[in-house]
């Protein structure tokens, strides 16, 4: 029997730079998905793009290339990603870099375009899409000339597309992590578009792997049943032709794969279970069986689909204004009453200063005096310490640099027993807000190009 | 039948993540006996009262009779979502830590087969 074995190395920018490589390295492996686009990256991409016309990728997917090809190339294990971002093109011209560096030849490498919709924003709004803002129902017609990107989420036609023309390593921009799951196995046991329950099943599978260790044991409620947290293996699916799968991890690495760290998962981030829209199917996350079929192997099958929706989900972002945090450490007796001062001292003097800010734009958090979780847990009587957490968030990028200005002084110049400030003062950061809207899939559909060239 | 007030964390186990300015708690209970129970009392007013400080909007509760879970949506609870909340958790990474910390009551014959 076929069996497909896809793994996932990185769930998310910033995750583990090691893991790709031992998920590679430790075993069997035909299919490695890489995620490295968070909401905000798209738009630090554009940032970096206009300044640089061969910028606007992953730079650290090119560090992991330069590591790994010779054995992707003699293995065939193919890497499938979204680490092309907004420039796919240049991040393959990068790789082909490399592969001359390594004196490779016959690397072929794909690129999926289609998803960037910035520059026909003015023209489907002018033919009538209004790109209504997915939790406020405006349109976007408004708003048009603030938006900084717009990216349409893909599904797995595409990718597999590119995986017909032979490519080793697949660059996408934005498109759904579950679809970098699903292509293989669609590609692999030859499942047609169409075929609701297998390509539900492909997209929970991808679901599942999608956040790298969260189903292997890490983020796990019952953390001290987890062995070897520290070496934590990286998932990997066994994908067969029925649409069932295992979710396992190389032998002798850390963590545990049991029917309560998948079940984790499978929650993770969830809205209506009925109801898991993806470009390429809805799947029914309440028909999903789990099965403890051996030692960290799951067995996952019985899972429903119903057809794909007629739209596709469309990322837009925009600068909304400015903010920052900084935080003071207050110890020794009454550090909570302290903390407090120190906040209103802040506030005070920015006031003095002119530099007013909404209330609802400012936070003052008191960390281990029960922050995160206010009004669940009492909070401490009289905590040894404590560490006053300050923010604000404006437009004006003046008012937002002058608060940064104003925790230092508390050393001198507040009450007793405030330390720890050592990172200079909080720099204001660009707020990129979200605009989520739906667009007719055929308006994408019709624009996708993918491109396999060889080095 | 005599019950127990325990913490929902000897019963259940739960994650918690972010969906826009709505986080959403997964709760699953250890063993399909236990289901029952969070079925009967961890309900969307129980959820909402039990987060009254973090979450301003409505609590939505899903069944998930298969994985013998429940999974709640809690809107309006993360100032602002995403890149523009100025809270340590914008994204809701404990609140299913939070909700493991609601009492529950537990009939003790359930307890004692644990």
């Amino acid at each position: 029997m076929k069996i497909v074995r896809i793994g996932n190395g990185q769930g998310f920018w910033g995750d583990n730079v090691d893991a790709p490589i031992a998920l590679l390295r430790g075993g069997d492996i035909d299919y490695l998905g890489m995620d490295y686009l968070a909401e905000v990256t798209i738009s630090i991409m554009m940032r970096q793009k206009l300044r640089d016309p061969s910028a606007g990728y992953a730079r650290d997917f090119i560090d992991f290339i330069r590591a790994v090809l010779p054995e992707l190339h003699q293995r065939r294990v193919r890497v499938l990603t979204n680490a092309g971002g907004l420039n796919p093109q240049a991040c393959r011209q990068q790789i082909f870099a490399v592969a001359r560096e390594l004196g490779l030849s016959g690397v072929r490498v794909g690129v999926v375009e289609g998803d960037d919709l910035l520059p026909r924003l003015p023209e489907l709004v002018a033919r009538g899409h209004r790109f209504e803002n997915m939790d406020t129902g405006e349109p976007i017609a408004a708003h048009l000339e603030k938006m900084s990107s717009a990216n349409a989420y893909l599904g797995a036609e595409p990718v597999i597309e590119a995986l017909r023309q032979d490519a080793l390593i697949v660059l996408c921009g934005r498109v759904t992590d579950t679809a970098l799951a699903l292509a293989p196995l669609m590609h692999e046991h030859g499942w047609q578009p169409g075929d609701w329950d297998r390509l539900a099943a492909g997209t929970i599978a991808g679901h599942v792997i999608e956040c790298g260790p969260q189903c292997t044991g890490g983020n796990f409620t019952r953390f001290w049943e987890v062995p070897d947290l520290w070496n934590v293996g990286y998932p990997l699916v066994e994908g067969y032709a029925d649409g069932s799968f295992v979710v396992t991890k190389h032998p002798g690495t850390g963590g545990m794969v049991t029917v309560d760290t998948v079940a984790e998962q499978l929650l993770y981030e969830m809205g209506d279970p009925t109801t898991y829209v993806t470009p390429d199917v809805t799947a029914d996350f309440t028909s999903i069986q789990l099965e403890q079929e051996g030692p960290d192997r799951v067995r996952v099958h019985g899972i429903r689909g119903r057809p794909k929706t007629p739209y596709l989900k469309v990322s837009a972002s925009y600068l909304a204004g400015y903010k920052t945090t900084g935080t003071l450490t207050v110890s020794g007796p009454r550090a909570v009453e302290k903390a407090r001062l120190c906040a209103d001292v802040v506030w005070r003097r920015l006031e003095r200063a002119g530099v007013i800010f909404d209330p609802a734009h400012r936070e003052v958090e008191i960390l281990a005096a029960g922050a995160c979780l206010p009004g669940i847990l009492p909070p401490p009587e009289d905590p040894p310490e404590v560490v006053l957490r300050i923010g604000v968030r404006d437009p004006d990028y003046a008012k937002v640099e002058r608060f940064g200005k104003e925790l230092a002084p508390l050393v001198t110049s507040g009450p007793p027993g405030v330390t720890g400030f050592a990172g200079g003062r909080p720099k204001p950061q660009r707020v990129v807000a979200y605009w989520p809207a739906l667009l007719a899939r055929e308006e994408v559909e019709d624009h996708l190009r993918v491109t396999v060239e060889e080095a | 039948m005599k019950v127990r007030k325990v913490p929902l964390w000897r019963i259940a186990h739960a994650r918690s993540g972010d969906k826009g300015d709505a986080s959403n708690v997964g709760l699953i209970a250890d063993h399909p006996r236990f289901y029952e129970v969070l079925l009967r009392q961890v309900t969307a007013e129980r959820v909402k009262a039990h987060f009254h400080a973090i979450c301003r909007g409505e609590v939505e509760r899903y069944e998930v009779p298969n994985l013998h879970a429940l999974n709640f949506i809690l809107h309006d609870a993360l100032g602002g979502g995403g890149t523009e909340s100025l809270k340590i958790d914008a994204q809701g990474k404990t609140h299913g830590q939070g909700l493991l910390l609601m009492e529950i009551e537990v009939p003790e014959e359930l307890l004692d087969d644990d």
